[in-house]
């Protein structure tokens, strides 16, 4: 049987969604006889072939987040929201208190130690969007794994029902937004 | 030092003509609404000192005062134009009416966005729900003064008139004039009362013979919720209080609806001999009518014939030689809030607080003004009482159908030759409502206004009545040439406006309902969307607070129903569209950065 | 308008929800009663003891009616929210307990509706919960974890909504209000003060404070204030308090909020009394 292909990606988010799914430590060698990674941070594959499960962490705050998002959605069969800012925002949505003007203005130009003061517009730079969204805003998802972050285990009861064909879902134990 | 002298000087100067004007104001009547309207007019805003002097002159929470100020439309914390123009935005009377955007000319004319005043003070614009003009065109408040008839040669002259300041009074006074428009009289209109013959006849029978009259007549709120009023008003008279209280409800904030204003214009005598047969039958010494803020400019009127039934001996000490029979009605304007129609949010109103509707039980007729046991009617039940006493029972009952006995006032407005007051006995079908105002082919009626119910043409053989559609007056019109998902958004934005923001699904569904609509209007929904808005509809109806919410989802729920097509043909046929637009998200960051290239933008 | 007197005689002074039979006494509404009895009714606005105010309607339950009127057979109720055929939709904690009612509480059906509602109160507001010190204290965060809420589902209104950090030792995040008024009543009925109030309308509705600045340094709130505790999310807290109790070991790590007697937990926790 060849192996379930799982993609993942951190939009606006720390990792640390990514940094509790490898706490899963040894369990990681049996998941593997399972499943294969296409574009991730693990692999460094730089873009998303087809895939069955795409797993996001973060939100979405820039024009490339978008831009990833939907190459997500455009090869994963199933996308899951991964974390407290795929799934709201999270603590980079806290900017949204804030216009954008404000927050640049903040960082590179009012902000201490700031020597030679602009803000930054090269082209390579993907544009910020006004507002930091969850995910849902923008794409179908089909699945939300909640917890800042969510924890090893979430991430394999998720994957492992899905490895079963079964709907996946979450004991109340594994239910948690912090 | 100077300056801060200056300064103080300033603001002890501001603080004295406060002062002064609160007092004036209180001197007329000490009731919060009214004193902030005079405030209001005077200032033409409430600034955060004026809270603070209401407060303390009035000794109320510094909050309720706040929160009042905050809740109703009319009232503002930022200054309004000497010129305050508020254009209705209803489908039957609003700016878009005659199929152009008024307001957006007038802004032209004015160099004025809505929603703002311009910054030489000069004006302000803004829209604001029915102002229950609909049987005269698209029509607007200017300074509380409704101009009618709006046309595009007519804003280039309001503009002038702005331009030039000319006083109201100079501005040309047909503009002002309000018709009756009364089209079909039946029961009620058809022969005025003589001033004070229902009182004598009352008078006559006892208050067990009155009440039984009532009773017996069948009467029902013509509020459209149709409880019997005859049963009101004996529990309200077997309720153990302090005092009774008699209130007419005429905040008649329905779109669509303004029949009240018309009666309140040519029968208000008619009006206050029902409520004070309602006195004399429920034992109260004090009554209030609650005029929505729209219809101030009708309190002058209403005033004088108050003080004539005073000199009649119709109000007051010993009523008609009546030895213990007193009674008087005191008049309380509200200030833009439809919830306030809402009878239990009207009496929070009428106590100067937000207008938020109570829990029930306990019902108004046990603990309602001030705690104290309360009838609150409809204008048209008054009216009707009133007629019942002087002619009985069975001519009421002669009239109507067996549970809905008597006549109904009709608002009609809409796509129709001839909009106006039509009064038909219960049971009539709208087929012939629209024959007799002149709507052909109709393709839809919104029956008692945007939380009644939308009818399709398969249904014109329905009749009129509790039993089968119930409405408080008002009938819409839309012909075949109506976008009906404009009209339902139109509902759904009007819902959002009003909801008083109490409970949950009302507050942030009638939001998502208005979003949602506006995503599919805009051609930008899907299925998903659309599936959406029916849970949502559904949640809000069957799960809010009070009438407001549980009505507010209607126009949708019905149209999902009988016009499907309507939604379907504006969604998009793919899988999934975002909740905001994209690009326009990026707008901000493009100007920030002077970026424009490819990569500074989202298709 | 009265109460049915004229039910079977063993009926009488009983409710029942979901099929279990419920005593009550005269003056009782459904939710004092279930709360007497053990069971839960979910609740974010209600605390025994307070003015019930019914708005957050997380309590609604559904009624079973004895008649069907007409009202009951509306063809617009068809989706998935509707309120079961024949019954009716009333808050459990305002509507008295009346001999003979049937309740439905704990259905499927209704704890979606809930759900939703659990949904609407945080896309409405900005709740940030891995950066709120109310985190695990927080009774809206329980309700969602209790009905199994994994998104907010509906999109963000992304509202902005002021900050009032002037008081020396309580602090006011209108972000996470939820408008359930508990703070407003409690200052009212128990403290004896008027700090609290809500101004505005519809989504417009926010919290204010009732000083001549509009701020809290300003009012006549006290650290000891039922007021100042009382708020079931991170809208009001206590300054300098807010990570004694370390994250994991906090209310509704160790509790449900659906236990009976959790009010209690959730209060004295807040004032560290519980570890």
């Amino acid at each position: 049987m060849s192996k379930i292909r799982i993609a993942t990606t951190s939009l606006a988010g720390c990792f640390g969604c990514h940094m509790s799914f490898l706490d899963m430590d040894e369990r990681l060698v049996a998941l593997l006889e399972h499943v294969e990674f296409n574009r991730s941070p693990l692999t460094d594959i730089k873009h998303c072939g087809p895939c069955d499960i795409g797993l996001i962490e973060g939100g979405v705050c820039n024009a490339e987040n978008v831009h990833v998002l939907r190459e997500f959605r455009d090869n994963c069969k199933i996308l899951i929201a991964v974390g407290a800012c795929a799934i709201n925002g999270g603590v980079p949505a806290m900017r949204n208190h804030f216009s954008l003007r404000e927050c640049l203005e903040e960082v590179y130009i009012n902000g201490a130690g700031v020597e030679n003061p602009q803000i930054p517009n090269d082209v390579e730079l993907p544009l910020l969007l006004d507002k930091v969204h969850p995910i849902h805003e923008v794409v179908r998802v089909d699945y939300y794994l909640p917890g800042c972050p969510p924890s090893a285990d979430a991430f394999l009861k998720i994957l492992g029902d899905l490895l079963e064909g079964r709907e996946p879902v979450l004991p109340h134990n594994l239910l948690h937004y912090d | 030092m100077r300056n801060v002298s200056v300064t103080d000087s300033n603001t002890a100067n501001t603080i004295g003509v406060l002062r002064s004007a609160i007092a004036e104001a209180c001197a007329e009547s000490p009731h919060l609404l009214h004193v902030l309207h005079a405030l209001q007019q005077q200032f033409l805003h409430i600034s955060d000192e004026a809270v603070r002097e209401v407060a303390a002159h009035l000794d109320l929470p510094l909050s309720q005062v706040d929160a009042v100020n905050e809740f109703y439309s009319f009232f503002h914390k930022t200054p309004r134009g000497r010129y305050d123009i508020l254009f209705s935005n209803c489908t039957s009377c609003g700016y878009m009416a005659g199929g152009v955007d008024l307001m957006a000319m007038l802004g032209r004319r004015l160099d004025i966005v809505a929603g703002n005043t311009r910054s030489d003070g000069l004006v302000s614009m803004d829209q604001t729900s029915c102002i229950g003009m609909c049987d005269h065109g698209a029509a607007l408040l200017v300074n509380g003064m409704p101009i009618t008839r709006l046309d595009d040669s007519r804003i280039d002259r309001i503009a002038a008139l702005v331009e030039a300041e000319a006083p109201l009074e100079d501005w040309p006074p047909e503009w002002f004039q309000v018709d009756d428009n009364i089209r079909v009289s039946g029961l009620l209109l058809k022969d005025d009362l003589t001033v004070g013959i229902g009182l004598r006849k009352m008078l006559e029978l006892d208050v067990a013979d009155t009440l039984s009259e009532i009773i017996q007549s069948g009467l029902r709120g013509r509020g459209g919720a149709g409880f019997s009023t005859g049963m009101k008003w004996q529990f309200c008279r077997e309720a153990q209080g302090a005092a009774h209280y008699v209130v007419c409800n005429a905040d008649e904030g329905e779109p669509g609806t303004f029949k009240d204003r018309v009666i309140l214009h040519s029968h208000a005598d008619s009006l206050f001999e029902g409520m004070t047969v309602c006195a004399f039958a429920v034992g109260a010494k004090q009554g209030y009518l609650y005029l929505r803020g729209e219809y101030r400019y009708l309190l002058p009127h209403l005033q004088s014939v108050l003080a004539r039934r005073r000199e009649l001996a119709l109000l007051g000490v010993d009523i008609l030689g009546q030895p213990g029979f007193s009674f008087d009605i005191d008049i309380v304007v509200g200030a833009g809030a439809y919830i306030c129609g809402e009878e239990s949010a009207l009496i929070e109103s009428l106590e100067g607080k937000r207008g938020i509707p109570r829990v029930r039980p306990p019902f108004p007729v046990t603990h309602g003004y001030r705690g104290q046991p309360t009838v609150v009617n409809n204008v048209e039940t008054f009216i009707a009482a009133a007629h019942i006493v002087l002619r009985g029972s069975a001519w009421f009952r002669a009239e109507g159908t067996e549970k809905s006995a008597g006549s109904k006032i009709l608002s009609i407005s809409g796509d129709c030759a001839t909009p106006g007051i039509y009064e038909y006995p219960f049971g009539v079908t709208i087929r012939q409502v629209l024959d007799d105002c002149g709507a052909k082919n109709a393709q839809a009626v919104q029956v008692g206004g945007p939380s009644g119910t939308l009818i399709d043409s398969a249904e014109f053989d329905r009749r009129l009545g509790f039993d089968d559609l119930s409405t408080g007056g008002s009938l819409m019109v839309f012909g075949q040439a109506r976008d009906l998902l404009a009209v339902i958004v139109n509902f759904a934005h009007f819902f959002a406006h009003e909801s008083c923001g109490f409970c949950t699904p009302c507050r942030v569904g009638t939001a998502l309902l208005k979003n949602g609509l506006g995503k599919i209007a805009g051609g930008h929904g899907t299925r998903y969307d659309l599936d959406e808005m029916q849970h949502i509809a559904t949640l809000v109806k069957c799960r809010s607070h009070c009438g407001l919410g549980q009505t507010a989802a209607n126009p949708i729920l019905d149209g999902l129903q009988r016009f499907p097509q309507t939604f379907e043909q504006r969604l998009v046929h793919h899988d999934f569209e975002p909740h905001f637009d994209l690009d326009a998200a990026l707008e901000e960051a493009r100007q920030i950065s002077r970026r424009d290239d490819a990569a500074a933008h989202i298709e | 308008m009265s109460a049915d007197t004229t039910q079977n005689p063993i009926t009488q002074n009983t409710i029942t929800i979901d099929g279990q039979e419920i005593p009550f006494v005269a003056g009782q509404t459904i939710m004092d009663a279930a709360l007497a009895a053990g069971v839960y009714i979910p609740h974010l606005c209600h605390k025994p003891g307070l003015t019930p105010h019914g708005s957050c309607k997380l309590c609604v339950v559904d009624i079973a009616s004895r008649s069907v009127s007409s009202h009951n057979s509306d063809r617009r109720v068809q989706a998935k929210f509707q309120v079961v055929a024949d019954s009716r939709s009333v808050s459990a904690c305002t509507m008295p307990a009346v001999a003979g009612q049937q309740i439905s509480n704990n259905t499927p059906a209704l704890n979606e509706v809930r759900k939703t509602i659990t949904q609407m109160l945080f896309i409405e507001g900005n709740h940030i919960c891995p950066s709120c010190e109310k985190c695990g204290d927080c009774t809206l965060q329980a309700m969602a974890y209790h009905l199994g809420m994994l998104d907010g589902h509906f999109p963000q209104f992304l509202q902005r909504r002021a900050v009032d950090a002037s008081h020396p030792t309580v602090m006011l995040d209108r972000d996470r209000c939820i408008l359930c008024e508990l703070c407003v009543r409690a200052s009212r009925e128990v403290d004896g003060k008027n700090v609290f109030a809500i101004a505005g309308r519809g989504i417009n509705a926010h919290l204010i404070v009732n000083s001549a600045s509009g701020k809290l340094v300003d009012s006549d709130l006290e650290t000891s204030d039922m007021a100042a505790h009382i708020c079931p999310v991170g809208a009001i807290l206590i300054k300098e308090h807010g990570y004694e109790v370390p994250i994991g070991r906090r209310t509704f790590d160790l509790h449900q909020v659906g236990e009976i007697g959790s009010e209690e937990i959730i209060l004295t926790k807040v004032r560290h009394a519980d570890e």
